[in-house]
């Protein structure tokens, strides 16, 4: 029952041989070996497994690896280049702006939220580069963190938001 | 690589750049040439058996590289409050390095020296002074071997960044140099002199968090990452939800034809302890989830609407924690008195990424690797459950996700060493999120009666106590089920009760008295520990309500009247601040009311941990149709003496906002007669994204006090302050907690 799946992670081709319902979450794990998706709930309650389909913020923990073959899944390791790509940027720069401004605003506690908090911020500025206070946190309110820095990721979204939006450097 | 790889489930020719080294086998009582050090924990074998280090050593703490770089060997566990960035911090001063030129070493037992647990947010206060007294010495022995190669005396030597010169003499000598990964052979006798604050140039300085940028770059290995060639992986499997602490969970039977479908799982069972493991993750998850295992589950527990009253009626151990003068006598003359009961409920940890733990237990030496915050208990727990000398069994540590205290990093550790003992592989054990939340070591519930008076003038005269909840238990479940090992909980100094700093310590009262009623909790009630704050939300949540009370009574503005009952200049300084910082008006409370849909009031209250002087204020909206309250801004002022990092207690203040926000808003264990159903996050939800309210953290800088507690000891304040601010904006008190729209709702009604 485990058939070859084509799956392209971070825009690399990889064949894995899993049952077709193996939830992307743990594929990206264990063979593939990232640690940016992690499992929080596994019932797409908390968004700590969060990757990107086509650019689209979806819970790898509820979605079944077959369903997304030859759809371009971005993890957390890939934002940088996934950035790039969107900015016509020749080289991808070390961190994507939303990363950066995690570090500038020390935004992370134990950080094990932060996958799906850069997932969703990246996936939000890519549509809307300058959101508002009350964008964000409608965007966000999928995305749950207990160490309570929810105020420290609005401020990093913010200044990221200032970089992709070009408004500052 | 070429583009296209093939990657096999199971197969280990994907390149593991994570995984540990040595391959997977963490060898213990290997003695290595040079000196640990820090860049590269995963390529270091546990070392410098047989059992622990010797904190009589000087090398026991730290080590300096070639490279002119040093590694200090620390007992506390970074879970996200930046407590090794701080430590390093200290020593960095002492040595006069950069913060670029030192690292700690990953915790593991035999290598790291056992300070015990990093508990009761004391990881500073216990930690630094040893530390900074090690740094020193270190120094010390250095620039003695640098007097001798630059032939000048100790006084004439100054050090920048590891580099020692002279006085007017271009000749250097580096730390590196002088020692180069060779031991220091030197007793650690901590008489080396430190520096005088005011000399501090990191110390009292915000410099980054060390592992952020690894974090952010998803380059950090948690716990959950940690992997190992030939690891099968485990799942628990317990009834959905714990029954009473006493009653464990009891088989009946197991039908492992329910998983035949799933050919790589397997069964693994030790009594009552049943696990499955298999190659493949998914395998492990679905067969958890599919196995039918019938359970003799008991209807013990009083369900959650029964469980105060149930609390009240049990024959309780009864002690007088605190009692001067004549509260009785002293509450006949008060002008106006106050007589309240409060509830608070079991709350769970509730870690964000459930516990995981992976063990490789061998027939004469285990090792686990886990996020405990004690690995040397950890370690005495695994040698129980696996039958092995102590000695033989390697604890290290890696952070998982913030754990707020003792959630299930024991109890997964366990349940990796029993599978992985059964198995005769390595294991490695996630727990689902129902069993992290279902199966957790609740903060236990507390039910308080209060009564206290003010004298005509606005004086607080009398004060008294009585709180109900049960200690903590320390049996683990996976001992539990797996050996049969008896429920037992903690009578011993440190076992929860309460503690009159956070009751009423804050103002002068001459009359005090506070009675610990010790409920007996091994039948009857949920599995209890130390989560974060212990008991000091609840405690907080009745205390300065009463106190808010009184001021209304008295006429007064909430802040002048707890500033008019107060002598302590530290307790006054957090209060001067945060209603500085909140441009706090006087005003009497509930003296604005308005008639319209959504309200606005602001609440102030004091509290604190085991240390430390915290004050809060919180502004809310409630909407009166929905009974929904929303913190708009909360506001923290902490004084924990000198600050080693004041960016880390600020982040440490806004976090503890928030997570107070969540505790006394929304954060409920809810258990049937037989079975908790609390079991995910919307069955046990807490403070969403959208519901979060600004923050403004304002840290007490004291250069020349002890650093204290900087974790806990605005949670119960702020909790607090969100009380008092519902009864500024309806004039309606709650006296239970979380403060749900329901709640609100219902209090609205009956005034």
């Amino acid at each position: 029952m485990a058939g070859e799946i084509k799956i392209n992670v971070n825009e690399r081709q990889f064949t894995v041989a899993v049952p077709p319902d193996t939830p992307l979450l743990y594929v990206l794990s264990n063979e593939l070996q990232l640690n940016g998706p992690r499992f929080g709930c596994g019932l797409a309650q908390c968004g700590s497994c969060s990757v990107l389909v086509d650019g689209v913020e979806r819970r790898s923990c509820v979605t079944p690896v077959s369903a997304v073959a030859g759809k371009s899944i971005t993890t957390l390791e890939g934002l940088p280049a996934w950035y790039a790509k969107q900015k016509g940027l020749s080289t991808a720069p070390a961190l994507h702006p939303v990363q950066q401004a995690f570090i500038d605003e020390q935004a992370v506690q134990c950080g094990y939220c932060y996958n799906g908090m850069a997932i969703k911020a990246s996936e939000l500025l890519s549509q809307n580069a300058q959101p508002s206070d009350a964008e964000i946190r409608k965007a966000m309110n999928g995305h749950l963190c207990r160490c309570g820095t929810y105020p420290r990721v609005m401020k990093a979204i913010l200044r990221a938001s200032r970089i992709v939006a070009g408004v500052a450097k | 690589m070429s583009p296209e790889m093939k990657v096999l489930a199971g197969d280990a020719a994907f390149p593991r750049r994570d995984l540990l080294k040595a391959g997977g086998a963490l060898l213990i009582g290997l003695s290595l040439g040079t000196r640990a050090r820090a860049q590269e924990p995963d390529a270091v074998a546990f070392a410098a058996g047989p059992d622990q280090p010797d904190p009589k050593k000087l090398d026991t703490w730290l080590a300096i590289h070639a490279d002119n770089t040093a590694t200090i060997f620390i007992g506390f566990v970074e879970l996200g409050q930046g407590c090794s960035s701080a430590l390093l911090q200290i020593a960095a001063e002492e040595l006069d390095l950069d913060m670029s030129q030192i690292n700690s070493m990953r915790l593991q037992t035999h290598t790291t020296p056992n300070q015990g647990g990093t508990v009761a947010s004391a990881s500073i206060s216990r930690g630094g002074p040893r530390i900074r007294a090690a740094a020193a010495e270190a120094r010390r022995a250095l620039l003695n071997s640098a007097s001798e190669v630059l032939k000048a005396p100790v006084d004439r030597l100054s050090v920048s960044k590891g580099v020692v010169s002279v006085e007017g003499n271009p000749k250097t000598v580096t730390y590196g140099a002088l020692l180069g990964d060779k031991q220091f052979n030197l007793p650690f006798t901590g008489t080396a002199a430190v520096k005088a604050p005011r000399d501090y140039k990191l110390v009292g300085t915000s410099v980054p968090r060390k592992e952020i940028p690894d974090k952010v770059a998803g380059k950090y290995v948690h716990m959950q990452n940690v992997r190992v060639a030939g690891m099968l992986h485990g799942r628990v499997v317990r009834p959905r939800g714990q029954s009473a602490y006493g009653e464990g969970a009891k088989v009946v039977s197991v039908d492992e034809k329910s998983i035949a479908n799933i050919p790589g799982a397997k069964v693994v069972r030790r009594r009552d302890f049943i696990g499955v493991v298999a190659p493949a993750e998914w395998d492990a998850v679905r067969a958890a989830q599919q196995l039918k295992v019938a359970w003799d589950i008991k209807p013990t527990l009083p369900g959650t609407a029964g469980m105060h009253d149930q609390m009240r009626k049990s024959k309780t151990i009864d002690l007088v924690v605190l009692e001067t003068g004549n509260v009785s006598s002293a509450l006949g003359r008060a002008a106006h008195v106050v007589t309240q009961t409060y509830r608070g409920p079991y709350q769970s940890h509730a870690p964000f990424g459930p516990n995981c733990a992976l063990a490789e237990v061998q027939s004469d030496s285990a090792t686990v690797t886990c996020s405990t915050q004690n690995i040397y208990e950890t370690r005495a727990k695994i040698a129980k459950v696996t039958g092995l000398p102590v000695e033989k069994v390697a604890v290290r540590y890696y952070e998982g996700s913030g754990t707020y205290g003792h959630s299930c990093y024991d109890d997964v550790a366990m349940a990796s060493a029993i599978m992985s003992q059964l198995a005769s592989r390595p294991v490695r054990v996630q727990f689902m999120r129902w069993d992290e939340i279902g199966w957790d070591n609740y903060g236990p519930a507390h039910l308080g009666d209060i009564r206290a008076g003010v004298d005509a003038n606005g004086k607080l005269v009398a004060y008294e106590y009585q709180g109900w909840q049960h200690t903590w238990m320390l049996t683990e479940t996976s001992d539990q089920l797996a050996v049969g090992t008896a429920p037992v909980e903690d009578d011993g100094p440190v076992a929860q009760k309460l503690t009159p700093l956070n009751l009423g310590s804050m103002y002068a009262i001459a009359n005090r008295k506070l009675v610990n009623h010790r409920v007996p909790g091994i039948y009857g009630y949920l599995k209890g520990s130390y989560l974060r704050s212990p008991l000091d939300i609840a405690v907080a949540f009745a205390s300065e309500q009463t106190i808010d009370e009184l001021a209304h009574l008295a006429g007064q503005d909430p802040y002048a009247f707890r500033q008019s009952n107060m002598t302590d200049e530290r307790w006054l300084g957090v209060l001067h601040a945060v209603s500085q910082a909140s441009k706090w008006t006087p005003r009497k409370a509930a003296s604005a009311l308005s008639n319209a849909k959504v309200v606005r009031g602001r609440g102030i209250a004091l509290g604190t941990h085991l240390s430390s002087y915290a004050a809060a204020v919180a502004e809310i909206e409630v909407d009166k149709e929905t009974g929904k309250i929303t913190a708009k801004h909360m506001y923290g002022a902490l004084d924990s003496g000198l600050a080693i990092n004041p960016g880390f207690i600020e982040n440490q203040i806004s976090g503890m906002l928030v997570q107070a926000t969540s505790r006394v808003l929304k954060e409920e264990i809810t258990f049937s007669s037989t079975n908790v159903t609390s079991l995910d996050w919307s069955s046990y939800p807490i403070l969403r994204f959208e519901e979060h309210p600004a923050v403004t953290p304002i840290v007490i800088q004291r250069l020349n006090e002890k650093s204290t507690g900087g974790g806990e000891e605005v949670l119960g304040p702020a909790a607090a302050a969100i009380a008092n601010a519902l009864f500024d904006a309806t004039g309606v008190r709650l006296r239970e907690f979380p403060m749900t729209p329901a709640r609100v709702l219902a209090a609205l009604k009956r005034a």
